[in-house]
């Protein structure tokens, strides 16, 4: 969600709307803790809950929010950016170190089939910064086979070559290469080198200004 | 007492080696204070401002081995912006100058300059060892330095730092006549290293006892190493990829049968699961096993795994484990004295683990004396069995991924729970609180939790009155870290005299003012108050009633620090 929609949505919902209960994040079944809360007598109200330490980090928003307002405009944030919830990140919350965190990210485990293997593989993206690496490893893994990378180049081994294509999150199936690294990480499913017999309508790619490094 | 001559009494004192029973024993009197303090040689420093350098080394003047810690313990979840301070460069400069013959040196949440390492490298000729804890600031040029001028260095222990990798040379730096080393861990560096000379040092390292490798460490390496050091105690797998019918990996087994001695296995930070039975040889052995920066490990294999570790004491591991895992360590690890669970999703998210899992550890387990717990609920009725099974924890950290979650069957607050923890557990040292909680559980923890000596709260209680419970009955705390709690002025200073007997007390977003801290600073000199604005850069003319967003405030003998970044002000 671009940071534009999200600015008009919280002009229009400032406009008197203290309702935020409604539309308060809660990380329980639905309706669970918010009974709670009044049942507790709505400690909302004298501390600063839970909920509304959420930093979505929207930049061009929070850069509007005094003091005065932070409760209110922080709610509005809330309803505004209500799809990337589930990943909000609470400052200090939960108590895990960033070393332990970024350990955690990356890993990005996909499946690597090969037309004519056997078996298929599994690679972990996020231990490559460029497709070139990506290429260079899957070449390893399956040294009978060739590849020809993206900006159409072939390696000849025994004659054989590939074509890397993938699966995006959309269940489409892509050529490598066309978006920048860090997009491709996000979006592949997995991974599949098809036989360049096969790759039909698939024409070779003039060496394109997209950056073949994490970008 | 003085019926002995002082070598006598320094003798004696050799054999107490704890730095609290050395403190005790340099307050009976004078004399003892005077033996005491010239011939100590490990001093522990768990606050770097609350001492200076020289009146250490004045005080200390046989000092050969130090501890320092820097940053407050919060600062590990981002709560304290950067530059805010612990650099240990005075430090070391000071020992420079004052020829300190410094061998050791471990530091924990410090700031550490690639110019402070290379000082170190040069200025310590009997230099030996030097473990870094979550630190930062520095590069793979610093241990360079470190490689390749401290001739006798015998440990260089690196455990999950920050560090800039200028993509190693650092480890060729250590030259051929090194032959000294008996602890090597670089598990956090991220970089790639030179195998070879990786190889040829394991090789020149015949008292190498741990051993632990990062992520550019494959397995034929390792599988050489291995081969050349059958002797470690303690071994840190890096990237553990490979094809179990590969003829390196049946090398690999062969070489692991060899390690009869190693005791402590972590890492796999990179894993092809299939792989691991070549390590099921050696896990009867193992009292010691990390498996918690190993998310690929998971299911029947990681079970399996477990199967093998009959004489396991501490076990880190992730909730991917699930309850049902966590039965099979309950059944299996009858030694376990350590368990760590930590979230495969660090996000607010789904942990896999819940209060099942903590009652099947705890009714297989009655070793079990420390505990950190990641979960995704919990119950009273849990924890009350929890505390009638194990009444020796001596560490007790709970944290539920949503931190104000009630008892999951009857939504009531965790109160009772946790009152039920420290009412059994009479040696509680280290508590951490989650779930929902009210000032009740704070009038148990006053009322119980005598020996308690460091607490950390988030988001529970209703008034100061909670503050005020564990403040006036826990005798012995010494560290209070509070995030999010309706405490305010009347909690804070109800008794000020107390933070004189603390090391330190942390309170962020909770209700305390500018007014309240500022009436402390001014009653008590010999604590550093100190507020943390980041919004309102130094503007404290205003009125009092501002909120203060982040107080920490420790004692110390030397006033207030001249370090302090342009945020931090020192009431």
């Amino acid at each position: 969600m671009s940071p534009e929609i999200g600015t008009h949505q919280l002009e229009s919902d400032t406009a008197g709307d203290m309702n935020f209960k409604e539309t308060e994040l809660t990380l329980a079944l639905p309706g669970e803790s918010r009974t709670l809360k009044e049942m507790n007598g709505g400690k909302i109200g004298t501390k600063r809950g839970f909920l509304e330490t959420v930093d979505l980090n929207l930049g061009s928003l929070r850069a509007d929010c005094s003091d005065k307002d932070r409760n209110e405009s922080e709610n509005d944030v809330l309803t505004a950016a209500k799809p990337p919830a589930a990943k909000a990140q609470v400052v200090g919350w939960p108590p895990v170190r960033d070393y332990r965190k970024n350990a955690m990210k990356s890993c990005k485990y996909v499946k690597v089939a090969v037309d004519g293997a056997p078996y298929l593989r599994k690679v972990n993206l996020e231990m490559y910064n460029s497709y070139e690496q990506l290429l260079s490893a899957l070449e390893d893994m399956f040294s009978c086979f060739t590849i020809r990378n993206y900006l159409n180049e072939r390696k000849m081994v025994n004659g054989v070559e590939n074509v890397p294509t993938y699966e995006d999150k959309d269940g489409d199936w892509m050529m490598l290469g066309d978006v920048p690294w860090k997009m491709f990480v996000e979006s592949c499913k997995r991974l599949r080198l098809m036989k360049s017999s096969e790759a039909n309508g698939l024409a070779p790619r003039t060496p394109s200004k997209c950056s073949s490094t994490s970008g | 007492m003085n019926y002995f001559p002082d070598e006598v009494l320094e003798h004696v004192f050799d054999f107490v080696t704890s730095h609290r029973d050395r403190n005790s024993l340099s307050q009976v009197c004078k004399s003892w204070y005077r033996i005491e303090s010239s011939s100590r040689q490990k001093v522990f420093i768990g606050n770097c401002y609350a001492i200076s350098p020289e009146r250490v080394i004045e005080r200390f003047p046989g000092l050969k081995s130090i501890t320092l810690k820097g940053k407050p313990h919060f600062a590990d979840f981002n709560l304290v912006p950067n530059d805010w301070g612990g650099f240990v460069y005075p430090w070391i400069e000071a020992f420079a100058r004052n020829r300190v013959g410094l061998e050791e040196l471990q530091l924990k949440r410090m700031v550490v300059s690639d110019e402070s390492l290379e000082l170190l490298s040069r200025c310590f000729p009997n230099f030996k060892s030097l473990v870094l804890v979550s630190c930062e600031g520095f590069t793979t040029d610093g241990l360079a330095a470190i490689a390749a001028n401290c001739r006798f260095l015998r440990e260089l222990d690196l455990q999950e730092n920050e560090v800039e990798d200028h993509r190693g040379h650092w480890l060729g730096c250590f030259p051929d006549s090194c032959t000294s080393l008996t602890s090597l861990n670089f598990a956090c560096l991220k970089g790639d290293i030179n195998l070879g000379v990786l190889e040829r040092l394991v090789a020149r390292s015949p008292n190498l006892r741990s051993l632990r490798l990062n992520r550019a460490v494959p397995l034929d390496t390792l599988q050489k190493i291995l081969m050349q050091s059958p002797q470690l105690l303690d071994l840190g797998v890096g990237s553990y990829v490979n094809d179990p019918d590969s003829e390196i990996y049946s090398k690999l087994v062969t070489a692991i049968q060899k390690c009869e001695s190693v005791r402590s296995l972590s890492g796999f930070l990179d894993v092809a699961p299939h792989c691991l039975p070549a390590f099921h040889s050696i896990c009867p052995n193992l009292t010691s096993l990390n498996l918690s920066y190993a998310p690929g490990i998971h299911g029947s294999e990681l079970t399996k795994l477990i199967h093998h570790c009959r004489k396991l004491q501490r076990l880190w591991i992730l909730d991917c484990i699930g309850d049902k895992g966590l039965e099979v360590v309950a059944s299996t690890c009858k030694d376990l004295q350590e368990l760590r669970v930590f979230p495969s999703d660090p996000y607010v998210g789904n942990a896999a683990v819940t209060e099942e899992g903590l009652v099947a550890i705890s009714s297989g387990c009655p070793k079990l004396n420390s505990i950190l717990y990641f979960c995704q609920q919990m119950t009273n009725a849990a924890l009350i069995t929890v505390a009638k099974n194990c009444p020796n924890f001596t560490r007790f950290r709970l944290c539920i991924l949503d931190p104000t979650k009630p008892d999951a069957v009857t939504m009531q607050p965790l109160d009772e729970g946790f009152g039920a923890i420290v009412h059994s557990c009479r040696g509680l040292r280290r508590l951490s609180l989650s779930g929902l909680l009210t000032d009740q559980v704070f009038l148990y923890i006053g009322m119980y939790a005598e020996q308690l000596e460091m607490l950390s709260i988030a988001f529970a209680g209703d008034s100061d009155k909670g503050m005020q419970y564990v403040l006036n009955g826990c005798k012995k705390l010494r560290k209070l870290e509070i995030m999010d709690c309706p405490f305010g002025n009347g909690a804070l200073l109800m008794d000020v005299g107390k933070y004189e007997t603390m090391r330190s007390l942390w309170m962020s977003s909770c209700e305390v003012t500018l007014g309240g801290c500022k009436t402390l600073a001014k009653l008590m000199p010999r604590l550093n108050v100190e507020i943390m604005n980041e919004n309102e850069l130094a503007d404290f003319s205003a009125d009092h009633t501002p909120k203060v967003n982040k107080m920490y405030l420790y004692r110390t003998l030397v006033g207030r620090r001249k370090d302090a970044p342009e945020y931090v002000c020192t009431l």
